[in-house]
């Protein structure tokens, strides 16, 4: 039983390290259906930025919780300085043209950044500290999760929950839903749309920075090539969970975290992607749209 | 304003791109001049010289392999020669390429047979080493590797003519378990790997072995995905084992990662890993964690007073740092010479009785070679880290 706990803790930490990434990504394809493939690479920088603001705050001799805060601040406003650019540079010339497009722009983009940071920084693994502080509270627990883990639980729940309310209930959310069905109509009845694009890549940047100081934090390590990977599997959770909604990222994120993570412990770690992979099939089969994801046909 | 910054884009990849052919081409010329060169001048000779063959990658993808051997043989041959030569004679060096393929390599051997070569240093790759071995078997001619690292080379007992200054890819798994199982004296170990081509083989061997000893028991073998976000299931998997110690393959990024979360979850299991962990990156990365860390790697050479003097007579003679397997290949290049002033002649027997026998100082180190051909005194050590630091562990 203990066994099965710390496999499942596990996994939720893995699936809400998925979720911080997969939320920005869902984010972006609900309202503009382009998939941000440049949104890793965001969390990369965010995680650099992050680094060199503690190097810097650490040397000052600040506290480590205000080092975490203003870290976390400031590669947030960095890296969605970054998404601005980026969907002005890439994106925005190529709104009018076919989506494949705006795609393979969003994919050299990605390639882009990653050897900009590679020539900039450095090709090698940088030591991350760990800046969340051990709580009190958790000492009993210490083995099975980590103080850090429950922080990127609540974040990722915070997150959730901010996101989803933002769109449901505020001005700019309702222009964003409205974007998301219908541009040109929006555009008719004055929703400005360049704004209300600019700024969803602006949150969804930012919320990357956030996820990626945190998950650095808690794994240790960063390099140039970080993001990518998590990228790539924070955007398959996305699909699992139906691309386009907010719960259904974190829900096929925790999903894909849990499955790696029983998986590996209980059969093989040989084959962990494999049968990750084949998981994201069979669901996409018998629920095309995700898991929860809106079925609706395309208008023709 | 974003036109601008189009073009401004535009014009940075366009320079980029310029930068990249600028930088790309004169290197490919200057390998191939390189690559030819050394069969244009040949040694002055004195009547009938040593022939020494050196066959491997001199060009195509591979070549910065094969070049720094060819650069050590011809420095080597420089030197003896200056010396008044071995056993007498002056030596000549034969260049041939074989663009590190099997199907070259054939040719490659025949040509150095037909050009009457005594000895030859390489070839270079598993493959195309295999494939001339038995063209020079049946010259009776003795071939010795600076780079050729497939375990079967020596150890299947097809080519007695062949040697070779590099341990073999079992060497390290065998080092790590003879040093688990004889000095730590564990019973239950944990075998990971990357799955990669380097991991998983050395991962293999170490399982192999440590199967065939009746002391050690494999509680779990398994591959990890490099690069995954982090590794926790698996952590928890080697702690439900119940294993002493996991031996791992692979390279140091995951090992961090593996090592910092077994002692986060407070498990004091010991880690045991190959020379793609014995890098400082680990040491920075993993900080504290890092502590007691066991990885085997290469016997240090850096304070070899011969391999410096090696580095700087590269330094002098081509401007640069030396390539891949330069030290192993002027190694080689030492002992054939060695052997055959020993022995005072090219004959085959007399050689191989002289490569076993005899003693050469080399930058490697103090070398012979045993009946197989593999060389004593080449190989690996272990090495733990102690205060932030690779020690080397007396075995």
């Amino acid at each position: 039983m203990d066994y099965f706990l710390e496999l499942f803790l596990g996994g939720l930490t893995r699936g809400s390290i998925y979720a911080l990434i997969a939320l920005g990504y869902t984010m972006v394809y609900g309202i503009i259906e382009l998939i941000n493939f440049a949104h890793g690479e965001i969390y990369m920088i965010g995680a650099f930025t992050g680094l060199i603001v503690i190097s810097v705050l650490t040397l000052l001799g600040w506290n480590t919780v205000a080092i975490i805060v203003i870290a976390s601040l400031v590669a947030m406003i960095y890296s969605a300085a970054y998404g601005f650019t980026i969907e002005k540079i890439a994106y925005k010339p190529l709104r009018g043209s076919q989506r494949l497009s705006a795609l393979i722009s969003a994919i050299g983009m990605s390639l882009f950044l990653q050897n900009y940071v590679l020539l900039a920084q450095t090709s090698n693994f940088l030591p991350f500290p760990n800046l969340v502080p051990d709580f009190k509270f958790m000492q009993p627990f210490e083995n099975i999760v980590r103080s850090t883990e429950i922080v990127i639980y609540v974040i990722t729940a915070l997150v959730m929950v901010f996101l989803t309310f933002l769109i449901k209930f505020t001005r700019m959310g309702k222009a964003m839903r409205a974007v998301a069905q219908d541009r040109d109509m929006a555009m008719l009845v004055g929703v400005d749309v360049n704004r209300v694009i600019s700024f969803t890549f602006i949150i969804g940047s930012s919320i990357a920075a956030l996820g990626g100081v945190l998950v650095s934090s808690h794994i240790g390590q960063v390099n140039y090539y970080v993001g990518f990977i998590a990228g790539i599997k924070a955007f398959v959770a996305a699909v699992l969970g139906g691309i386009g909604s907010m719960p259904g990222a974190v829900l096929g994120s925790l999903v894909l975290g849990w499955t790696e993570s029983f998986f590996t412990g209980y059969i093989s770690s040989d084959y962990e992607d494999v049968f990750a992979f084949i998981f994201l099939v069979l669901i996409l089969i018998f629920r095309p749209a995700g898991i929860l994801g809106r079925s609706d046909t395309d208008k023709v | 304003m974003q036109k601008y910054f189009g073009k401004f884009f535009v014009w940075v990849a366009a320079l980029a791109l310029a930068g990249v052919f600028l930088y790309g081409c004169p290197q490919q010329e200057e390998e191939k001049a390189e690559a030819t060169a050394p069969a244009a001048t040949p040694a002055p000779a004195a009547a009938g010289p040593i022939k020494l063959g050196v066959a491997g990658a001199h060009s195509g993808d591979l070549a910065s392999y094969g070049i720094p051997t060819v650069r050590a043989a011809q420095l080597v041959v420089k030197q003896r020669n200056a010396m008044n030569g071995v056993a007498g004679r002056q030596v000549e060096v034969l260049v041939e390429d074989d663009v590190c393929k099997p199907e070259v390599a054939t040719n490659t051997a025949t040509k150095l047979v037909t050009d009457e070569a005594d000895v030859v240093v390489g070839h270079i790759c598993s493959g195309a080493t295999k494939a001339a071995l038995g063209i020079y078997k049946e010259s009776g001619i003795i071939a010795m590797s600076p780079s050729a690292t497939n375990p079967a080379l020596t150890q299947s007992g097809d080519y007695p003519n062949f040697y070779r200054t590099i341990a073999s890819d079992d060497a390290q798994a065998r080092l790590q378990v003879d040093f688990a199982l004889d000095k730590l004296g564990l019973t239950k170990l944990a075998v990971l790997h990357d799955k990669g081509d380097y991991g998983k083989g050395l991962a293999e061997f170490a399982k192999g072995f440590l199967e065939a000893d009746e002391r050690a028991e494999v509680v779990l073998y398994e591959g990890i995905t490099p690069g995954a976000v982090d590794y926790s299931a698996v952590v928890q998997k080697v702690k439900r084992s119940g294993a002493e110690a996991v031996i791992f393959g692979g390279y140091h990024p995951e090992a961090s990662k593996i090592v910092t979360q077994m002692r986060k979850k407070g498990m004091d299991t010991i880690f045991i890993s190959d020379d793609g962990v014995k890098d400082v990156t680990f040491i920075k990365v993993a900080g504290e964690f890092a502590e007691g860390v066991y990885a085997t790697g290469p016997v240090d050479t850096s304070k070899n007073p011969m391999a410096i003097e090696a580095i700087e007579a590269h330094k002098q003679e081509f401007g640069e740092d030396p390539g891949a397997f330069y030290l192993n290949a002027f190694a080689a290049t030492l002992a054939l010479l060695n052997a055959i002033e020993k022995s005072g002649s090219t004959d085959f027997d007399a050689i191989t009785q002289a490569l076993r026998s005899e003693w050469v100082a080399t930058p490697l180190g103090i070398i012979k070679f045993d009946e197989r051909g593999d060389a004593i005194g080449v190989g690996f050590a272990v090495y733990q880290v102690q205060g932030g630091n690779f020690a080397s562990i007396e075995l």
